[in-house]
């Protein structure tokens, strides 16, 4: 039999009012339900604090004490712009609708966020360290960022991530986690300094396969023993031009929901892999090992399953680039136009470590496609914008799609493709919905 | 700062003075917890019922009305946007514990699936040995969150028709 644990969790689960009794000896007034009756259990409370409660006549009953349980807002996103939809709250999984991806450079306030964790408090830019280890290191070197800045040469590049799990929501039978749509990806401008000059600095051996990076966010659970996330890439994308541990993004400190004061950006491949909250990045001589780097995180069949069927985690393997796709930033879906009125449309398309070849878009449920003009890209790994227009010529309810193809050829699929436990990878067409009236 | 206040503050003061010179009361507070957490160790079905039991004593409905928040609007709990059936207040108490809602609401599964989850949140989230309440948390989600067949690609849905202007 399972050793039966409690915790303070538990206890107020139960009853948090019998929870205040026996923890604190707490009795509150019956009448306001708050404060500290004959002020039981508040010298307890205060000393399990360390400090005093201030207004403890206030304090409701049955509160886990926020020092010991700091409770997250679901009312309060500072930065971000308020049509942004809120998956969950703790932790905090925020996506952007279509139309508020329009911009070329997403704005910070339209970046989306996908936490895994706990949002670490009491940020120091001055203080924060970042430190370079593992065993493809000879000796570990540490940081500070402004040594960062002023060691190596600073480069800007706009950089798509887009979460593994982007739309998850449309997988049948459905997979579990936050319920995505479209709108987990966004590409800002990055400056920061090439992950590559910081290793050569540090004499990375070649021996090194993997690297392994480590954040300041707290595991939901406020353990500070467990690692919320820790992932990485491959040594040979780690050494990637456009590999940035980056400071700034669109020229001014990264929102903290992004990872102030410094992240990793690796542009293309599943957004976990570029780690926010940046203390440490280890080298290692083997694939790294840290948390949620272990089937099924972020991993995928290693052939073709049937919708719903269990894969046995040696059969799954690690999501590198993630595959060809594209938005309709523009217009907003739902749009009512008049017969034969010109609509114009445009959106971003982007492939994960390759260039997008190719855009169109279909009017009919993909049975005859315009190609759309497409614009190259600013960079290496930035989304490219595309544009067209239509008109049409009979009222109805119409549906654009549009279809992006890779320089290899590799198209966007019109149903959502090949299914998979964790519901990652889902880059069918971008549909938005038009009425001619 | 009115006179009550006051001498309310006064009171807390003395008594945390009164504390630190006289730890005793926290040596009570830790061997009580240490009792607890041994009785819950080593007779489990037993502090069940003992749990159970003081939990319906200590509880008067006004309290649990207040502390719960419980406004609730065609079928949801307002707060927390969970469906209210049976098992609604067992999932509050247990899942909200560490995570939000949300994650319950914006997911689908059949009892099998819900039951994968737990465990892998027991596995690796520290969540802890459900007990008795696991049937009944497992019966209010698989009725209440189950999964709907969407096909290869649902209809568009929720959209909000406007005028595009040339």
């Amino acid at each position: 039999m399972k050793k039966k644990r409690i915790g303070i969790h538990e206890l107020y689960a139960k009853d948090p009012i019998e929870a205040d009794r026996l923890l604190w000896g707490r009795e509150s007034d019956p009448a306001s339900r708050r404060g500290f009756l004959k002020q039981a259990g508040l010298a307890a409370m205060s000393l399990a604090l360390g400090s005093k409660i201030v207004h403890a006549n206030e304090m409701p009953a049955g509160l886990i004490p926020t020092l010991l349980d700091q409770p997250q807002s679901d009312f309060e996103l500072p930065g971000k712009h308020p049509d942004l939809v809120v998956l969950n709250d703790k932790p905090w999984n925020v996506e952007t609708p279509a139309h508020l991806l329009d911009d070329v450079i997403t704005p910070a306030d339209k970046f989306f966020v996908r936490n895994n964790g706990l949002v670490p408090e009491n940020i120091d830019v001055d203080t924060w360290e970042l430190t370079i280890d593992g065993e493809s290191i000879p000796e570990p070197i540490t940081f500070s960022i402004a040594q960062l800045k002023e060691l190596f040469k600073a480069y800007t590049y706009q950089l798509t991530i887009e979460c593994g799990g982007n739309g998850r929501a449309e997988f049948n039978p459905p997979a579990k986690g936050n319920q995505w749509s479209t709108g987990a990806v966004a590409c800002a401008s990055w400056t920061g300094v090439r992950l590559k000059d910081v290793l050569e600095y540090c004499k990375v051996k070649s021996d090194a396969v993997y690297i392994g990076y480590y954040g300041k966010d707290l595991h939901l659970s406020r353990n500070p023993q467990k690692v919320t996330i820790s992932r990485g890439v491959p040594i040979k994308k780690a050494l990637e031009d456009e590999t940035l541990i980056a400071w700034a993004m669109n020229g001014e400190d990264i929102p903290v929901l992004n990872g102030h004061p410094l992240r990793l950006v690796i542009g293309g491949w599943p957004a976990s892999v570029s780690g926010k909250w940046l203390t440490r990045i280890s080298v290692r001589n083997i694939i790294h090992d840290g948390s949620k780097m272990e089937a099924p995180s972020y991993r995928v069949p290693k052939y073709p399953v049937a919708p719903g069927e269990t894969v046995k985690d040696e059969d799954m393997k690690i999501i590198e680039a993630m595959p060809v796709k594209s938005l309709i930033t523009y217009p907003k879906t739902g749009a009512t136009v008049k017969k034969g009125q010109t609509i114009k449309l445009r959106g971003h398309a982007w492939a994960g470590d390759l260039a997008v070849k190719e855009m169109h878009i279909s009017v009919d449920f993909g049975a005859t496609w315009q190609k759309a003009n497409l614009k190259p890209a600013p960079n290496r790994l930035a989304w490219q914008s595309w544009d067209a227009s239509i008109s049409l010529k009979e009222e109805g309810y119409y549906e654009v799609w549009a279809k992006a193809t890779d320089e290899k050829g590799i198209s966007q699929p019109m149903v959502v493709p090949g299914w998979n436990p964790k519901g990652y990878l889902n880059n069918a067409t971008h549909r938005i919905a038009l009425k001619v009236i | 700062m009115s006179k009550e206040e006051k001498e309310l503050r006064k009171d807390e003061l003395d008594l945390v003075q009164r504390i630190v010179k006289r730890m005793n009361v926290l040596v009570y507070a830790s061997l009580f917890i240490v009792l607890v957490a041994m009785f819950n160790i080593m007779a489990p079905d037993t502090a069940e019922r003992w749990f159970g039991e003081t939990e319906k004593e200590a509880l008067p409905e006004e309290v649990v009305a207040a502390i719960s928040d419980d406004l609730i609007e065609n079928g949801i709990h307002v707060k927390t946007g969970l469906i209210v059936d049976d098992g609604f207040n067992q999932v509050k108490a247990t899942c909200l514990a560490c995570h939000s809602a949300k994650l319950v609401t914006q997911n689908r599964a059949d009892r099998e699936g819900w039951k994968k989850m737990i465990r892998w949140m027991q596995e690796t989230q520290n969540l802890w040995d459900l007990g008795q309440n696991e049937d009944i948390i497992l019966d209010y989600l698989a009725k209440n969150y189950a999964p709907e067949d969407k096909g290869r690609r649902a209809p568009l849905k929720n959209i909000e028709w406007y005028t595009l202007e040339d």
